[in-house]
């Protein structure tokens, strides 16, 4: 069920602002995938470009082609709600729906989709509660409030929420950077054993995050403030921590910029 | 004046200036500066959290009195006075009524009719005055409730801004106008088209009891409620609006991010989490359509008894009648009226209570994430 994500001279603005200049890379199915680079470099508004939640913001757009497995997401008969079905997020604050239980959360993204028989549903919070690492904390209290937990649980109960829908790829915007160090080993940990089934990609601000989660890590940077953000380099997470091809990545890398 | 500037400031209050200053001199005094200690103390003015706030040579600035405790006393004054106007009100309310409610030879809670002004047989009953008011305020808020919601949300999540800045103006504009001036246009102009409407319901859906009556069509249950239907409208969108706005993009990029269409999205996220201000917002238009008085006086038939038939001309408030009533009411008969007044007042009471209650039993879900 993951799927390969191809993009092809994406660029995206803010009104009139370029954020990210033509940045055309691939990301292959059941890998995990690191962007990196100083801020304002435009990977959250790529990894926002992917399932079309850059649109969101009035004023924004993207042109370009997005791929997923050979089809345009960008393309104009495509239903952006089906989109983001397909393409799960994890924002980097913890957002669950704070009027909603635990189980209501989870399941909030089935009953989008129309399902509403009970039995489904339970199978799928369970399930998804088990993937995101946080059934064994939350069983006993399904019906409290979201809210309630701390925020590393609230993050993972977004990834379950997020990985409930059984999305073919799953985007985390600096999901750690609000949590503490425990926390973040769980959500690394997690991140590791979802890679088996789905695509992940991942924008973290932490190198050794990326240097430990990722399989391929992509570098982004800016000239200057002001200038869009644009794709430096682009390979195996060792091979960029170790041995990167552009002077850039190597200043960036060794901590000599950014 | 200089012995004790705090209560000198307490006995007279508005004095605030002069006290301040008699206690910056006398401070000044004992610290031994002269003009160029007030002009320091105009810098500490300037700079009130800077290291060097006037107090001369070395160690801590001495603490700065005067305004604090007339601050609080000012506040202090307020809070109670609050408390003073209730217990005020109550009190007129129930000693101006119990001499006509022990007049009464009707029974006050079922007796309908409102004979207060008969000298040896005074007979009155709130009975259909608080059935009117309930069943106007209650038709209204049907009628308002959802168009306001409608609108709130079309200014917070549909309307491009500059369309949505200028709606709202006219919807606080329609809140400014006087409740009178809805009176009249409800009474000299709605009345036509309502009177047709009703009489278009009672061909048509006539098996109701609502729509029970043949006529005559005019002042009736019905027009009033639309009246105030449109008088609740500018506060409870003004608020639904102002919480619907304030839901974290957070949330609804949540909600968006699950593939959530725009409608779905406000059912998933800002719905729930406007809830209680909703509520609230509901509430505050029940409460003014309760209490509104003179556009009710001008549009309600003014009759007495209880009928589920709302087109036919008739009907009555509590405020109205109270309106109505007033001028040509004896002791006793203004002692009906404010007995009346009375239980208007526990019924808003009761209908606060109830919303808060509901407000505070939702709280735990109601709070923000993380």
């Amino acid at each position: 069920m993951a799927k390969r994500v191809e993009a092809v001279d994406v660029t995206a603005y803010y009104g009139s602002f370029k954020a990210i200049d033509g940045i055309t890379m691939t990301i292959e199915p059941k890998s995990v995938t690191a962007f990196i680079g100083p801020s304002g470099c435009g990977k959250s508004t790529f990894l926002r470009s992917i399932n079309r939640m850059h649109e969101v913001i009035p004023g924004a757009k993207v042109q370009g082609k997005m791929m997923i497995d050979a089809e345009d997401i960008y393309d104009s008969h495509v239903d952006v709600t089906a989109v983001r079905r397909t393409i799960g997020m994890v924002f980097q604050r913890p957002n669950p729906f704070p009027t909603m239980s635990i189980y209501d959360n989870v399941v909030a993204g089935l009953r989008l989709n129309g399902v509403r028989k009970k039995s489904v549903l339970d199978d799928a919070a369970e399930k998804s509660l088990r993937g995101a690492n946080i059934w064994d904390e939350v069983k006993d209290r399904l019906k409290r409030p979201g809210g309630g937990l701390s925020g590393g649980q609230q993050q993972r109960l977004c990834i379950a929420r997020a990985i409930a829908v059984e999305p073919q790829v799953l985007l985390m915007d600096e999901p750690c950077s609000a949590l503490d160090p425990i926390s973040t080993l769980a959500i690394e940990d997690l991140i590791g054993q979802l890679k088996d089934r789905y695509t992940i990609i991942i924008v973290t601000h932490n190198m050794q995050q990326a240097a430990r989660v990722s399989d391929r890590t992509a570098f982004f940077s800016i000239e200057k403030t002001g200038d869009p953000g644009r794709l430096i380099e682009f390979d195996d997470t060792t091979k960029i921590f170790q041995n990167p091809a552009e002077k850039k990545t190597e200043d960036y890398i060794t901590g000599r910029f950014g | 004046m200089t012995e004790s500037p705090t209560r000198s400031a307490a006995d007279q209050p508005g004095a605030d200036d002069r006290s301040a200053s008699a206690d910056k001199y006398g401070r000044q005094a004992s610290t031994g500066f002269t003009l160029s200690g007030a002009l320091r103390e105009n810098e500490a003015h300037d700079h009130p959290s800077g290291p060097d706030l006037g107090g001369g040579g070395g160690g801590l600035p001495p603490r700065r009195r005067g305004f604090e405790p007339l601050f609080r006393f000012f506040t202090t004054g307020a809070g109670i006075l609050v408390l003073v106007i209730i217990v005020a009100i109550a009190a007129f309310l129930i000693t101006k009524a119990i001499p006509a409610l022990s007049a009464n030879k009707a029974n006050f809670f079922t007796y309908e009719q409102w004979f207060p002004n008969d000298p040896s047989n005074p007979r009155f009953g709130i009975a259909a005055l608080a059935y009117g008011t309930l069943l106007t305020a209650v038709i209204a808020l049907i009628l308002a409730v959802p168009v306001a919601l409608g609108i709130a949300l079309f200014l917070s999540h549909y309307a491009p801004r500059r369309i949505a800045t200028g709606l709202g103006f006219v919807i606080d504009l329609l809140a400014a106008v006087p409740s009178v001036i809805f009176g009249l246009w409800g009474r000299d102009y709605l009345a036509g088209p309502i009177g047709d409407l009703s009489a278009w319901l009672h061909q048509y859906v006539g098996w109701l009891p609502l729509f029970g009556s043949g006529g005559p069509y005019g002042n009736s249950i019905l027009l009033g409620s639309v009246v105030l239907a449109i008088m609740v409208l500018p506060i409870t969108t003004a608020l639904c609006r102002d919480v619907f706005v304030q839901t974290p993009t957070q949330n609804e990029e949540a909600a968006l991010a699950l593939g959530a269409t725009r409608w779905e999205m406000i059912r998933t996220a800002v719905l729930p989490y406007g809830k209680p201000g909703v509520i609230a917002a509901v509430m505050l238009g029940l409460g003014r359509a309760l209490g509104e008085t003179i556009a009710l006086a001008m549009t309600l038939g003014a009759t007495f008894g209880v009928s589920v038939d709302i087109i036919h001309t008739g009907g009555n408030s509590i405020a109205a009648n109270i309106a109505n009533a007033f001028g040509e009411a004896n002791e006793t008969g203004r002692g009906a009226l404010i007995a009346s007044g009375l239980v208007l007042f526990a019924i808003t009471l009761i209908v606060n209570v109830t919303a808060r209650a509901i407000i505070y039993r939702r709280r735990e879900f109601a709070g923000g994430t993380s």
